[in-house]
């Protein structure tokens, strides 16, 4: 029996080899030139990500299967590199910033391969249509993250941070793994286009094996995404975890598993949609009540993030749900474009939290962030930008990914969601209104020394605010854009 | 024969495994647990999946048991530690609980053909008993795994990277200098 290696189509992997060989080259410098400067391994990285993505824009508008239907290379995946590169470029940014100012050595050679890796992953998590490729994209993506969360190894929350992370993440993904074996075992099959010809074609779709598969894979994804009752491990790991690791974490790894998670249930098995809806439907509504409740009695701006986090995960659930018959086509751009800018708003709110610091970890709790308005007007009104935002208020981003949700909802019927969705979105302004608050209406507390800013930072913030300006402002480049990358996931 | 094999082979297992949960010493569980990995590779054997078997054997009685008695060697756990765990193991009723759930439903999932009638299994793929008989299983794997799954492949092979990176990072111990170029 003789194999015939298939032809390679180099040009569907492009965008992730480029990232994956730029983490190699940077691995690599660290191992031969240990006294090389973290400038250089940062400058790199940041060559390979751009590099990345002018290949993905290149790429954009193909629509075709590579690797025997292992996976995409349409504009669905190519939308969500975008995001990726972006969350990638910014988190590496800050980075400069958070480690200039720690005062421990930093080998920055692994941390930014790691970071590479950890996009690597994400990327064929978003471009995976077979289930093994959304699998070993998403492991690859966590192993990375795992060790970025200890990155700091004398940081004893954020070794006790990796180590929750860790346990619990093995065991959710025992889940996902069972779930893909049940549907494998059920359908015959682990790529999406054959479970959902399969589906499509057979009229028993009560068999347990199958249900049993889909909410297994739920509670994988949920887990990833921070849904609700899955969430418990989201605010100690985000607190304890360097906080550009943990900027990492909230936009890019809920991205990664809202595309699979996508994916997978619009693409591979809208046979089931009656019962994953009604199962999404209770979590949606869970997720983001208790995430907003909760992020109200926060005192650490971390903790209040990652709850905010789980909130929005709450939100975007919203347009899952609502993905449904007429509303099919809005209710996917719409998770899209809410991610998208998600993305630049909550990066951004982390970013400040690190200039916000004389070293890495300071000014953590709410109550530090009195005065800061007057001393430093710009990042005030910088992060009342990012807040106006993550709340929901016009102009910026995320009112704009607010209105297609709900619109989406109401369209597809889901008046009821949209309308709890609503009340938690008022209900949120709260807390980011008390940060705002604080910025200004307070008097400074004692007198700090100055901040320094690194220009990266700065940079990475000026990137970040503008676009959730620009998002919000001009929406509709975004949205036409949001709207082609789901045409071929519909079918 | 095939049955008598299954017989001795099954009797094995179940016995070592049993032996596992009722070991007072954890050195002598694992080495237990090596036993009954190995009587399920010959379990598979007689199955005919002699790929499995093999990959049984190599993953789990060479690799994850070395971890495991490593980690029990490592923590050197002594009596009074011991005594310790086994006071406050809840697990016990947890456990119980579990199996009294989990063997009707596996009685009953073998007992009904609704879980495993032809009617509910998939799509047939390229490779269906008869076909990998013929040329042998081992050699169906390895043909699917370097055409179909050639991607999966290379990922899993980044994947052992980032893992091998990740190990060796954090068990570095930190060094004492401070970097220049900070």
């Amino acid at each position: 029996m003789n194999i015939v290696i298939p032809a390679i189509n180099w040009a569907s992997i492009a965008p992730e080899l480029v990232v994956f060989i730029t983490a190699m080259v940077v691995l690599l410098i660290g191992a031969f030139f240990p006294r090389v400067s973290s400038g250089v391994t940062a400058g790199i990285s940041l060559l390979g990500v751009m590099l990345s993505f002018l290949v993905t824009a290149s790429l954009w508008g193909s629509s075709e299967l590579a690797f025997a239907n292992m996976l995409a290379l349409d504009n669905y995946r190519l939308f969500f590199n975008f995001i990726f590169l972006i969350c990638t470029g910014l988190t590496i940014l800050a980075s400069i910033d958070y480690f200039g100012k720690s005062s421990e050595p930093v080998e920055h050679a692994e941390y930014y391969a790691l970071l590479l890796f950890a996009c690597v992953g994400m990327m064929f998590m978003a471009a995976g249509t077979d289930l093994i490729t959304i699998f070993l994209g998403l492991e690859t993506m966590s192993i990375a993250i795992y060790i970025l969360a200890a990155f700091v190894k004398k940081n004893i929350k954020g070794n006790e941070a990796a180590l929750k992370y860790l346990l619990l993440g093995a065991f959710s993904t025992g889940f996902l793994l069972y779930g893909i074996a049940l549907i494998f075992g059920a359908t015959g099959s682990s790529n999406l286009a054959t479970i959902y010809k399969y589906l499509s074609g057979t009229s028993n779709l009560s068999s347990p094996m199958l249900l049993f598969g889909m909410g297994f894979l739920i509670v994988g994804f949920g887990f990833k995404i921070a849904s609700v009752p899955f969430h418990m491990w989201t605010p100690d790991v985000y607190e304890g975890a360097p906080t550009v690791v943990t900027a990492f974490m909230a936009a890019g790894v809920k991205a990664a598993a809202f595309a699979a998670f996508l994916r997978v249930f619009v693409y591979a098995l809208p046979s089931l949609q009656p019962n994953w809806i009604a199962i999404l439907w209770v979590l949606a509504i869970l997720t983001m009540t208790i995430g907003n409740l909760a992020a109200l009695l926060q005192e650490n701006i971390k903790r209040m993030l990652a709850y905010s986090s789980i909130a929005h995960a709450g939100y975007i659930m919203i347009g899952m749900v609502a993905a449904k018959n007429a509303a099919a086509d809005i209710g996917t751009y719409s998770v899209l474009y809410y991610l998208l800018a998600y993305t630049f708003m909550n990066i951004g709110a982390f970013i400040i939290v690190v200039l916000y610091g004389r070293y890495a970890e300071d000014n953590l709790n709410i109550s530090d962030y009195a005065g800061m308005g007057y001393k430093y007007p710009v990042l005030g009104a910088t992060m009342a930008i990012f807040m106006f935002s993550l709340a929901g208020i016009p102009p910026t981003a995320g009112f704009v990914g607010k209105f297609y949700i709900f619109a989406a909802a109401v369209k597809g019927g889901f008046i009821d969601l949209a309308i709890i969705g609503v009340i938690n979105s008022v209900l949120s302004v709260y807390y980011y209104l008390r940060v705002t608050v604080m910025i200004y209406m307070r008097e400074p507390v004692a007198d700090q020394p100055g901040l320094k800013f690194s220009r990266s930072a700065t940079l990475a913030t000026t990137i970040a605010a503008v676009a959730t300006l620009v998002l919000g402002i001009f929406p509709d480049t975004f949205i036409t854009m949001a709207r082609q990358s789901v045409s071929l996931i519909l079918g | 024969m095939e049955l008598f094999l299954f017989i001795v082979i099954g009797g094995i297992t179940l016995i070592s495994s049993f032996f596992v949960v009722f070991q007072r010493s954890p050195l002598y569980s694992a080495l237990f647990l090596i036993l009954t990995f190995l009587s399920m590779a010959g379990l598979y054997l007689v199955l005919g999946a002699e790929f499995v078997a093999i990959i049984q054997v190599i993953v789990y009685a060479g690799a994850v048991m070395v971890l495991f008695l490593f980690v029990i060697m490592l923590l050197n756990l002594d009596n009074e530690k011991r005594e310790w765990m086994t006071k406050h193991i809840q697990q016990k009723y947890f456990g119980v609980i579990v199996v009294a759930v989990l063997v009707p439903l596996i009685g009953l999932g073998i007992s009904t053909p609704l879980l495993y009638s032809k009617s509910q299994l998939g799509a047939p793929g390229t490779y269906s008993p008869q076909i990998a008989e013929q040329v042998s299983n081992t050699a169906a794997v390895a043909s699917l795994l370097f055409t179909d799954y050639i991607l999966p492949f290379e990922i899993t092979s980044v994947l052992l990277l980032v893992t091998m990176v990740g190990v060796v990072y954090l068990a570095r111990r930190v060094k004492k200098q401070s970097l220049p170029g900070k």
